[in-house]
């Protein structure tokens, strides 16, 4: 399975048995594979004073004129043993030797290579591609490092992840209760991307998921209690027991959906973005720069609908970014198994706009690629495709019993949870201390009891609500024998459905 | 009754002199009339321009002035922003309509035909019709799906079939399905106002056809309800239920059904969903014998469904058992002489109507 090969002690995890088995080593944490001409050279004004560095494209020297095809080659290049989690900041493997920035940019010619020290080129000069791990290891190094995130926003990170955790843990021990039916998919492990992400939102954004909803729904604002009872199929749910695990909406913190449907979100979080660029052109309200973001996964990357939006998000310039949540695994079909080409980020470029892969485990640096996807989008440059290595720590969902994966994969990633590597972060870097993140542990706890509590005493929807919402306008449901709208009919509702 | 006859002798007249002209008003007659194109397209212009959030996408619905000419003149009048000309991506756009509805935005998707909506079904159905329903009240959509559906002439298997019963059987849509002018604009009207996702079921063949039209059904804030079928023709022998190109059968039928005596009272259903049960319910009562009659397969159909219905709510009225015309239930062939044989014609609807009248020896459905 691929994704190691960084370090040495996990090159075993590299499939040495099996040679069909494509060992995709190493995707750069941070790889900007770009088609944009003017990126090359306007890399450092969208970019924080934090870096020096850009982490924008790695293009060789000369690249210029043939952007398309060195985007290529860089982003062959990219699958070099590159080291994601290297820095002690945020990284939890061992330290690992690898690739010091100064080294010579090669081409092509080299081959992949697995838990190889070989260095991926970083030239500077004409823009390069930098592991946000490096700059902070840089940075680090330095007397007086500039930290990525500030005691606010770390706590906030951290809180929003540990949510997402708790929560997630209590809904598969409602699960096993039977309170909880139906199909429930669990976000545990992924929370990185989620936090990473939609915590830089304003609330007027829209985020649109997949069935793995729960936790972008608590990241986006959604309270846990409506989460919780909406689960449980209560009438105070966030979408009044309707809609369930699968199904999150919420007006208010602009959450379109929870869909089911492989790729149904893509479509619909591209109309959302659609809607921001047609009411600043069409509807004249200047300012409006909203974005949207649609979640999904590695699967739905071979799903037509995922390219048809690319192609008219690019096309239109709208203001999305596309996450791929890779997780690596569709249900039980490992994602290099059905891909021909199982690096997505690549797909960004085929279509006219960025594509980035990052570490999806490591919040900080989704944080990062996210801030400039976002700020991007906002100001209408266009669309985005990030793929976020991730992965969840559980089955596909509660129903799956989860037997085809390695164990020691699972492994592997466990010891790059998100939550313990930030805890490791913020401790080692001073911005909070054992004792105030075990205080957000334990209010986290009270959250997530009080909403199941909440859940619990809520009641079920009563026998009217069965007919009710399935028309904005309910004369939809026709005229009655009488002659009347049968929506007009005070009993209509205490019927049955069938009308 | 005579009404319908000066209007088939007029449409007969004007279809030969069809003049070039998009907007048909300037007869010098006292009624005017308006082919079903120009009443889609002054409709979907006047609710264009009264709102700003209407938008037109489709394929070549812009530059091509619209597959069928539906849209002609819109992109001129609004502009690129407002009438996109979308890539050959039916689930994608279709999607994305639907996700400007959930923010507002009130789009209207044409689909070449309705057979191309097969593509974007999902979208249809798992995105806008329940949503509104999965998200409690929070996310409407009010989108407007509409294209050309059903039998055009020597398209094939693949750009024949009528999808009526399919996007009908889906609770959260509302299915529309015109015959005249009238219907067209007052439905189309009805359509793009409303809150909720609606399915616009036109016919190919009835663009070019020439209806009177009223000067009520000319003003801008025209509007039909939806849920209401029309008695296009008031009869006492027998009720036959039409929708879309069927209504034209139905009418010609009943006027060679007069000649025998059979006195047949025509309904143009208008609104597959919802159907507008309590109508159709009253004129069996009222003539205790029912033919349906439609272009679509006839397994799970819009006529079972009514039949359904009148024996639930009207069982003790039928004098006779409830006769469904449809199409054959096979693809729709290309020749000339099969494609006839595959979808009902005149006789097909006057031989069941004198099934249900007991005026001849039953045969199976010849179509």
């Amino acid at each position: 399975m691929g994704r190691m090969g960084f370090s040495p002690k996990h090159a075993c995890l590299t499939d040495e048995k099996d040679p069909n088995r494509q060992k995709i080593t190493n995707l750069t944490s941070c790889l900007l594979v770009s088609c944009q001409l003017n990126l090359h050279c306007e890399v450092r004004p969208p970019f924080s004073s934090k870096f020096p560095l850009p982490f924008f494209p790695s293009l060789p020297i000369g690249t210029k004129a043939t952007k398309m095809s060195t985007a290529f080659s860089a982003a062959n290049f990219s699958t070099q043993s590159f080291p994601l989690n290297h820095t002690s900041t945020t990284s939890h493997d061992s330290p690992l030797v690898f690739a010091k920035p100064t080294s010579q940019f090669l081409r092509s010619t080299r081959k992949l290579r697995l838990s190889s020290s070989s260095k991926l080129n970083l030239n500077r000069r004409s823009g390069t591609v930098v592991a946000v791990s490096d700059v902070v290891k840089q940075k680090k190094s330095k007397s007086t490092p500039t930290l990525l995130i500030t005691k606010e926003e770390g706590l906030e990170l951290y809180e929003d992840m540990v949510l997402g955790r708790a929560f997630e843990d209590m809904c598969a021990q409602m699960y096993y209760r039977g309170k909880m039916f139906g199909f429930v998919h669990l976000y545990n492990g992924q929370e990185a991307v989620s936090t990473g992400f939609i915590k830089l939102l304003k609330q007027q954004d829209s985020v649109v998921s997949t069935y793995r909803d729960h936790v972008h729904a608590l990241s986006k604002g959604v309270p846990a209690r409506a989460v919780m009872s909406e689960l449980f199929g209560k009438t105070t749910g966030c979408c009044r027991g309707q809609g369930g695990s699968m199904h999150m909406f919420s007006r208010e913190h602009n959450l379109l959906g929870g869909f089911a449907f492989i790729g149904e979100g893509i479509p619909v979080a591209t109309g959302a973005a659609f809607t921001s660029k047609y009411k600043r052109e069409v509807l004249k309200e200047a300012d409006c720069d909203h974005v949207t973001l649609a979640f999904f996964g590695d699967g739905t990357c071979n799903n037509g609908q995922f390219f048809e939006c690319l192609n008219m998000a690019a096309l239109w310039k709208l203001p999305i970014v596309f996450v791929v949540e890779n997780n690596l695994w569709a249900i039980g079909m490992s994602h290099l198994r059905s891909t021909s080409d199982p690096q997505i980020y690549k797909k960004g470029p085929a279509f006219g706009m960025p594509g980035i892969h990052v570490d999806g485990m490591d919040v900080l640096k989704v944080r990062e690629v996210a801030k400039e996807a976002i700020g991007r989008a906002r100001r209408g440059e266009g669309p985005t495709l990030v793929e976020c290595e991730t992965y969840r720590f559980r089955g596909h969902s509660l129903a799956d019993p989860d037997e085809l994966r390695d164990p020691a994969e699972k492994a592997h990633y466990a010891a790059r949870d998100p939550i313990t590597a930030l805890k490791k972060y913020l401790t080692e870097n001073n911005l909070a201390s054992d004792a105030e993140l075990k205080a957000i542990d334990k209010k986290i706890d009270e959250v997530v009891e009080d909403a199941v509590e909440f859940a619990d005493e809520s009641p079920v929807p009563p026998r009217s609500q069965l007919l009710e919402n399935v028309f904005a306008d309910p004369k939809g449901f026709g005229i009655g024998p009488d002659g009347r709208y049968r929506c007009e009919d005070p009993k209509f509702t205490e019927g049955t459905a069938h009308v | 009754m005579l009404g319908v006859v000066r209007k088939k002798m007029l449409g007969q007249s004007l279809l030969k002199i069809r003049p070039a002209v998009s907007v048909l008003r300037s007869y010098s007659s006292s009624a005017k009339h308006m082919t079903v194109r120009d009443a889609l397209n002054s409709a979907l212009d006047e609710e264009m321009s009264a709102d700003q959030k209407v938008f037109l996408m489709g394929e070549e619905v812009g530059e091509y002035q619209g597959a069928y000419k539906i849209s002609k003149g819109l992109l001129e009048k609004y502009g690129p922003e407002r009438v996109l000309d979308t890539p050959i991506t039916e689930a994608g756009f279709a999607g994305i309509a639907v996700g400007a509805a959930y923010h507002g935005l009130k789009p209207v998707v044409e689909f070449m035909t309705f057979n191309f909506s097969m593509q974007a079904i999902d979208h249809i159905i798992n995105s806008a019709a329940k949503s509104n329903y999965m998200s409690a009240g929070q996310m409407s959509v009010p989108i407007v799906f509409r294209g050309p559906n059903g039998a055009a002439a020597g398209v094939g298997a693949q750009h024949s079939q009528c999808y009526a019963a399919w996007y009908a059987s889906c609770p959260g849509l509302k299915v529309l399905t015109p015959y005249s002018s009238e219907d067209a604009r007052g439905l189309l009207k009805a359509a793009i106002r409303d809150p909720d996702p609606v399915v616009f079921l036109e016919n190919e063949l009835l663009y070019g056809e020439s209806f009177s039209v009223s000067d009520e059904v000319l003003d801008s804030s025209f509007c039909l309800p939806i849920g209401k079928a029309k008695i296009e023709r008031v009869g006492r022998d027998v009720t036959i239920t039409a929708f879309s190109k069927m209504v034209g059968h139905a009418l010609k039928a009943a006027e060679i059904l007069e000649k025998d005596g059979i006195d047949a009272e025509v309904i143009n259903l208008r609104s597959i969903r919802p159907l507008d049960r309590s109508t159709i319910n009253a004129s069996v009562r009222k003539t205790n014998r029912l033919i349906t009659a439609e272009e679509g397969f006839p397994q799970h159909g819009v006529g079972a469904e009514i039949c359904a219905s009148v024996v639930e709510e009207s069982f003790a009225y039928l004098d006779a058992p409830v006769e469904r015309i449809a199409g054959a239930d096979v693809p729709m062939p290309y020749a000339a002489n099969l494609e006839r044989l595959a979808v009902p014609q005149v006789e097909d609807i006057v031989r069941a109507a004198k099934r249900a009248c007991y005026r001849s020896v039953p045969l199976a459905a010849a179509a």
